[in-house]
């Protein structure tokens, strides 16, 4: 059922796109896929651009930098528009409609806009819009068993961060039921 | 694991206990790596006042006797080169991470292999060679890294690690190796770590001021080298046997190149991949293999073209060799590559009819 | 006649090798390259030492002491010292080092490992010029000094001041021991080898840092007889650089640099925690 998925997620930094990407990664890992995980890297600085590249592959990865996703996690307008451009035709892209006011139609592609700042914030997990993000994709592409992903948050938050762990995971199916 | 950690944890698991290092992007979590872990392990990590401070601690360390590494990115590898020579002209083991990132100058902290010339030619003055590796996954970066240490005690020499940006910043799935004890490491009956008047007393040096001596030990050190070429080249193929056109990448470059390859194969391209994994000594046997079959070659490089040099002295003319790089640290796309490919095929069928 | 019993006044210590050296006649470096030696015997280090030499005059000292000795690259002594310590902590390490490689090109090397208080030992032999390449400019050549690169002397206007490498270190807190000597006299010479000793015994008993700058000549270079060049010295070099000890803490009275760091940072409470009162409150 598992399908090869080139992902690029990309946000602000601080929006946490590194570790939904971390948290995709270590799913395929537990699969025993082939998996990599390439970030973004510039000067450190708060509330620049972040992005990182996730590759999960049957077949050895050749190059881990991803230039044309079959999957596209956006978390803000700049992001989406320097993107959407390079997704290739039967892809995704999942987009956070609360920091995205222009959806564009991409030939080819599924656009899922949900609101998920919004929705974290009102659910009371702010910061895990990225994790609401992830789980919609899940939705999208199920790229692993869901019992698979459970278990990579569980390896992905440390055990002594109990309440944490379990505010993911409602995040995670706030998005998968989006 | 992240591939600056999986050098540093392998390189801990080879029984290095002593890393002297100065801040640079983008090796910066090898370094921290090791400023957590050496204290756990009775190691010393120690942030030195310079590059130049740190590679000649490195040689402190090695004439003690120590298994003993420095990481460093393009800029700063420039101002180990002082103590790589020394450490070379003294025959000190020790191991250098390069993760490199474009250049001249400050240039950029993007990936590059623009260091290429720098790692095989000229690492500092004088005669003399490095062993440079060249990994190209998380696990290669965990496995050069852990041998380097062997090889660099078995032939005293200084072994390079050439990594990028990209091979350091990206997570991948990594099997460690076993850990050693350092106690359990051979004797090293030349380091000068106190006679403890059981000998003769051990000098490490690289002042001879007899040319004569100079020469002599120069020529023995290049003895040494032939072996090390004759014995430790280390190349992958990939698909290589009926390749009319043979790419030659190595590190991410051949992550790059591999993923055009396997594109134009579904073209009906008959292309195939020899990566080096050492760069000094540059794989010239696995090249000399391909070269009854193959009709063209390319280097694709993250750079100007660097070790397009090497592979045009190993096919010695009888091949055409062509380039295609990007630099300033921009990767190549498996797209670019395949679009190269491509037209290389297409002139081949051209001068073929 | 019944044979005297022969008594020996004055032999060749066992850590200095029985070599020529390369030093030219009246050149100061034989004395303490000497001085050196016999601190190793009286302390029964030599078995434990590591040396360091330096590039200049004395580039060649790896060949003078019998313990084992590191040629290091111009400047790096104190770096490659450091890392030597660190890897054989139970080892007595020295760097020996003369103005142009201490306190130009390693003038970074020098000030950090002072900074860290490395339990290493210093000698330092200051004689105002570079010997080896030919009689060049130093660091701590004197205004108006002619040297090869100072044809019309020292012109501090575009060659800037000599540096004073004992004031400069007594600031740093890792320094346990600074002390300046000469060796122009038999009492100086005394003077010098209690110094150094003290430098050695720091290491050995883990006080930290210590550096002996030993105000030498260059009778070669100066262009002058050793004697001429000693009068020289005492006449404008110590007035410059006057003997004397600039740092020691233990007579300050503290056991090591650490205790004297921490009371001169008492204020600083991230310098200096409290330690944890009863019950864990702070």
């Amino acid at each position: 059922m598992s399908c090869n998925l080139d992902i690029v997620l990309a946000g602000f930094g601080g929006q946490g796109v590194l570790f939904a990407g971390k948290l995709i990664a270590y799913a395929g890992l537990l699969e025993g896929r082939e998996v990599s995980w390439l970030p973004s890297y510039g000067p450190e600085m708060r509330g620049g651009t972040a992005n990182c590249s996730v590759c999960l592959s049957d077949d050895p990865i050749g190059s881990p930098l991803v230039t044309s996703p079959n999957a596209l996690v956006a978390m803000n307008q700049p992001s989406l528009d320097k993107f959407e451009g390079s997704v290739v035709e039967g892809g995704v892209a999942v987009v956070d409609s609360t920091l995205v006011q222009r959806v564009p139609e991409i030939p080819g592609v599924r656009m899922r806009a949900l609101p998920a700042t919004a929705m974290a914030e009102e659910a009371g997990f702010k910061k895990l819009a990225n994790i609401i993000l992830a789980g919609k994709l899940y939705a999208e592409t199920s790229f692993c068993e869901e019992e698979t992903l459970w278990k990579a948050m569980e390896k992905c938050v440390p055990a002594r961060k109990a309440a944490m762990l379990e505010m993911n995971k409602q995040a995670l199916k706030l998005g998968m039921e989006a | 694991m992240k591939g600056n950690e999986a050098l540093a944890e392998a390189a801990l698991r080879a029984g290095c206990r002593f890393f002297f290092g100065y801040p640079i992007t983008p090796q910066t979590e090898l370094a921290a790596y090791m400023s957590k872990r050496m204290p756990k392990v009775g190691g010393t990590y120690l942030q030195a006042e310079s590059e130049v401070a740190a590679i000649n601690m490195v040689y402190g360390a090695a004439a003690a006797g120590a298994r003993v590494m420095t990481s460093s990115s393009s800029p700063g590898i420039s101002l180990k080169g002082e103590g790589i020579s020394y450490m070379a002209g003294a025959d000190l083991p020790g191991v250098i991470i390069n993760v490199q990132r474009g250049g001249p100058g400050l240039g950029g902290i993007q990936p590059s292999q623009a260091d290429y010339w720098q790692a095989t030619r000229a690492l500092g003055h004088g005669d003399f060679h490095v062993v440079v590796y060249a990994p190209s996954t998380v696990q290669e970066m965990a496995d050069y890294a852990y041998g380097a240490f062997d090889v660099a005690d078995k032939y005293r020499t200084p072994v390079m690690i050439l990594a990028d940006g990209m091979l350091g910043q990206m997570m991948e799935p990594v099997e460690l190796p076993d850990p050693l004890d350092p106690a359990d490491l051979p004797e090293k009956p030349w380091a000068t770590s106190g006679h403890g008047h059981a000998r003769a007393h051990n000098v490490v040096n690289s002042l001879y001021l007899t040319a004569d001596a100079l020469e002599r030990l120069n020529v023995e050190r290049y003895e040494r080298y032939a072996r090390i070429e004759r014995d430790e080249q280390r190349a992958e193929t990939f698909m290589t046997d009926d390749a009319d056109i043979v790419a030659v990448a190595f590190g991410a470059s051949a992550r790059v190149a591999r993923s055009a390859v396997v594109a134009a194969r579904e073209q009906g391209i008959k292309a195939g991949l020899v990566r080096p994994i050492t760069l000094w000594p540059f794989p010239v046997d696995a090249i000399e293999a391909t070269v009854p079959s193959a009709k063209a070659y390319l280097s694709v490089e993250m750079s100007m073209g660097q070790m397009v040099d090497d592979v045009r002295l190993a096919v010695a003319g009888r091949r055409p060799v062509d380039f295609y790089g990007r630099t300033g640290g921009v990767i190549p796309t498996p797209a670019e590559v395949l679009g190269k490919l491509a037209t290389m095929n297409e002139d081949l069928a051209k001068g073929g009819e | 006649m019944a044979e005297k019993e022969l008594k020996t006044v004055f032999e060749r210590p066992h850590a200095l090798l029985p070599v020529v050296t390369n030093y030219c006649p009246g050149c100061t470096h034989g004395i303490v390259n000497r001085l050196v030696a016999e601190c190793l015997d009286e302390l029964d280090v030599e078995g434990r030492s590591v040396g360091v030499a330096p590039v200049g005059c004395s580039v060649m000292a790896y060949d003078f002491f019998g313990c084992d000795m590191i040629e290091a690259a111009h400047g790096r002594a104190p770096a490659v010292a450091t890392a030597v310590k660190r890897v054989h902590p139970e080892g007595v390490v020295f760097a020996y080092q003369g103005d142009g490689d201490l306190a130009s090109i390693g003038m970074a090397e020098t000030i950090h490992a002072a900074t860290r208080g490395e339990h290493i030992t210093v000698i330092f032999i200051n004689n105002a010029i570079y010997g080896m390449t030919g009689g060049q400019m130093a660091p701590t050549s004197l205004p108006n000094q002619v040297t090869q690169t100072s044809p019309y002397g020292r012109d501090v206007s575009a060659a800037g001041y000599p540096i004073r490498v004992c004031e400069l270190l007594s600031s740093l807190d890792g320094v346990a021991y600074l002390e300046r000597v000469t060796v122009d006299c038999p009492k100086n010479v005394r003077k010098a080898k209690k110094a150094i000793k003290k430098a050695f015994q720091n290491q050995v008993d883990g006080v930290g840092y210590s550096l002996v700058e030993v105000v030498s000549t260059c009778p070669t270079n100066w262009g002058m007889t050793p004697q001429e060049a000693f009068v020289w010295m005492r006449e404008n070099m110590l007035p410059y650089y006057p003997l004397g000890v600039y740092k020691d803490v233990v007579a300050e009275g503290y056991a090591n640099a650490a205790e004297a760091a921490a009371a001169r940072a008492a204020a600083c409470p991230m310098a200096n925690p409290a330690p944890a009162t009863e019950g864990g409150a702070r």
